[in-house]
């Protein structure tokens, strides 16, 4: 297997230009237009609204302004599939759809994808969503088919700023933590890296810096598997069909010791 | 947002809508039916209100089973389920509910069948009598009616399971969806067959034990609805909408009611119980819309 390869995403120095979610549009021949979508959003400036199956890539736009908006800032985040290491996606695809690749990221395989929707909740960060050109669900790929031959994702790559970083893991880890470094010396001691350790979800391959809460960016402060009831669920479930039959049992057994000599009513 | 009581506020919609419902409530129903059919026929000797049970169980399986295919977005390929398209193998995770649920429903379809089968032969005294054994009593009969009752729980319990899987705000944040539909699908069962069983033959002991059924699940229902609240925690929020409203409407008629029904013919020696039954189903399906839309009406 390949070295995991992931996304270090800065938002302190993103400028909202959005080339990252063109040039995702763009080499992976998503439509620019959805039909649920024909009107401006109202929200700043961001018109994309969420991450789906034919956005993937989203910058998010977070107004922090004072009432009298004398002060105030910015701040944009280019969000994405972060290629959990323990994806919940892939935990709950029923057709084996969902895989994980030689470069530790999660693809969706759109030929065997029957649209069940199984995945779209389990995603703790609501990444995807069905896309109604192919009626598959449909994520971020980390540009596989670019991986594969060698090249860089196309949003990183189109990024002027840096604020998207594409590389092995590992690596990205460092700079991010040097990135951190450096804005605590600067007097951000806000800043904080979302998802570059293990506890959360074993670790995101697409990870992030950020300046706030991460509620304040759409992202859960503890994202959970969805798979955390399921030893619990189960056991709970039994022990209802051990109730149910019990009760089944003692009810139809007393009715025949009360109609022990009563005649077969169905003999033909 | 910033102030959600749980993670699953973060996710998605999977955008389910009323064919669920329906699946919901049929599928409850099918394996309900077919479970209290198979005791009634492993216990007791009323084989016309068993037979009926079959009988409706495989229009119902039927039914579900084209719902969930129609449900699909790309309904051609409902068959990924059940076979990995790459190398032709089987398709099944133990651990993913939808994965044990759709081969579920198959088994349970089979198991089925052969039940509506034996009961048909028999009930046309056809000349071929080796069906017939394809019921209890007997091994045979035992062979198909016991795993085929198994299964029959299985679905109407996995449904629940799978919600509490599927990480999405009320559904994910309590272990106990698949106890509580287990336990109300077979109550809505023993309703539902208490209620054709008395159109056929009046009050019957058979009938009077699947009432007896129900009220002891509904009782059961209750101890499942409080532990379900309690294991909510803070998410117990998400229910502060129009689905809130449905479903403590659906706990009154479905549950309450019923009860009060019940206790009120046992201090009066009078009927009412038809009626009590037809609220268990009516609350009943007032309950599963209630749970299956509850998220969507929480805001992102």
């Amino acid at each position: 297997m390949a070295e995991p390869m992931g996304f270090f995403t800065d938002p302190t120095v993103c400028i909202g230009c959005k080339a990252c979610e063109v040039a995702c549009k763009q080499w992976n021949q998503l439509p620019a237009l959805d039909e649920d979508r024909r009107t401006l959003s109202g929200d700043s400036y961001d018109n994309t609204r969420k991450l789906d199956g034919t956005h993937w890539r989203h910058v998010k736009f977070v107004e922090q302004f004072d009432e009298d908006r004398r002060d105030g800032r910015w701040t944009m985040l280019s969000d994405v599939c972060k290629h959990c290491v323990q994806a919940g996606c892939l935990e709950v695809c029923p057709t084996g759809a969902i895989i994980r690749t030689e470069f530790d990221t999660v693809v969706i395989q759109s030929d065997t994808c029957n649209g069940c929707k199984a995945c779209l909740g389990a995603c703790p960060f609501g990444v995807i969503d069905i896309n109604p050109v192919s009626k598959t669900a449909q994520k971020c790929t980390l540009c596989y088919d670019r991986l594969q031959a060698g090249m860089e994702p196309a949003c990183s790559q189109a990024c002027p700023t840096d604020s998207i970083v594409f590389g092995p893991v590992r690596e990205l880890k460092e700079r991010a933590g040097r990135r951190v470094d450096q804005l605590h010396a600067a007097g951000e001691k806000r800043a904080v890296l979302y998802g570059a350790d293990e506890n959360m979800l074993g670790g995101l391959n697409a990870f992030f810096l950020l300046v706030d809460k991460p509620e304040v960016y759409g992202l859960p402060p503890d994202p959970k598997m969805p798979t955390r009831h399921l030893a619990t669920g189960t056991l709970a479930t039994m022990l209802g069909a051990f109730v149910v039959g019990l009760v089944s049992l003692f009810n139809f057994r007393d009715r025949r010791a009360g109609e022990a000599s009563a005649p077969d009513r169905d003999q033909p | 947002m910033i102030d959600a009581p749980s993670s699953t506020w973060f996710t998605s919609s999977p955008h389910w809508n009323w064919l669920i419902v329906v699946y919901f409530i049929l599928g409850a129903l099918a394996g309900g039916v077919y479970f209290l059919s198979a005791m009634i026929d492993l216990t007791g000797r009323d084989r016309r209100l068993a037979r009926l049970g079959y009988y409706m169980t495989l229009p119902l399986l039927l039914v579900i089973g084209g719902v969930l295919i129609v449900d699909l977005y790309r309904p051609d390929r409902f068959w990924h389920l059940f076979v990995e398209i790459h190398t032709l193998r089987p398709m099944f995770k133990w651990w993913v509910p939808m994965s044990v649920g759709a081969w579920s429903v198959l088994i349970f379809g089979f198991f089925s069948l052969l039940s509506c089968l034996a009961a048909l032969f028999e009930h046309r005294d056809w000349r071929w009598r080796f069906p017939r054994r394809l019921r209890p009593p007997g091994v045979l009969g035992m062979l198909v009616t016991v795993p085929g009752a198994i299964m029959a729980l299985v679905v109407t319990g996995y449904t629940g399971v799978m919600l509490s899987v599927l990480n999405r705000p009320v559904w994910s944040d309590t272990p106990l969806f698949g106890l509580l539909f287990l336990v109300s699908a077979v109550t809505m069962a023993a309703a539902l067959l208490a209620l054709v069983g008395r159109w056929i033959h009046g009050d019957s002991p058979v009938v009077a034990a699947l009432n007896r059924i129900w009220i002891w699940l509904l009782l059961v229902q209750i101890v499942v609805w409080i532990a379900l609240f309690v294991t909510l925690g803070p998410a117990v929020r998400g229910w502060l909408n129009v689905w809130g409203v449905v479903l403590a409407i659906g706990i009154a008629i479905g549950t309450v009611l019923p009860l009060l029904a019940a206790r009120f013919r046992t201090a009066r020696g009078i009927g009412g119980l038809p009626a009590a039954a037809v609220l268990v189903l009516a609350g009943g399906f007032m309950v599963r819309t209630a749970i299956v839309f509850v998220p969507e009406a929480i805001a992102p």
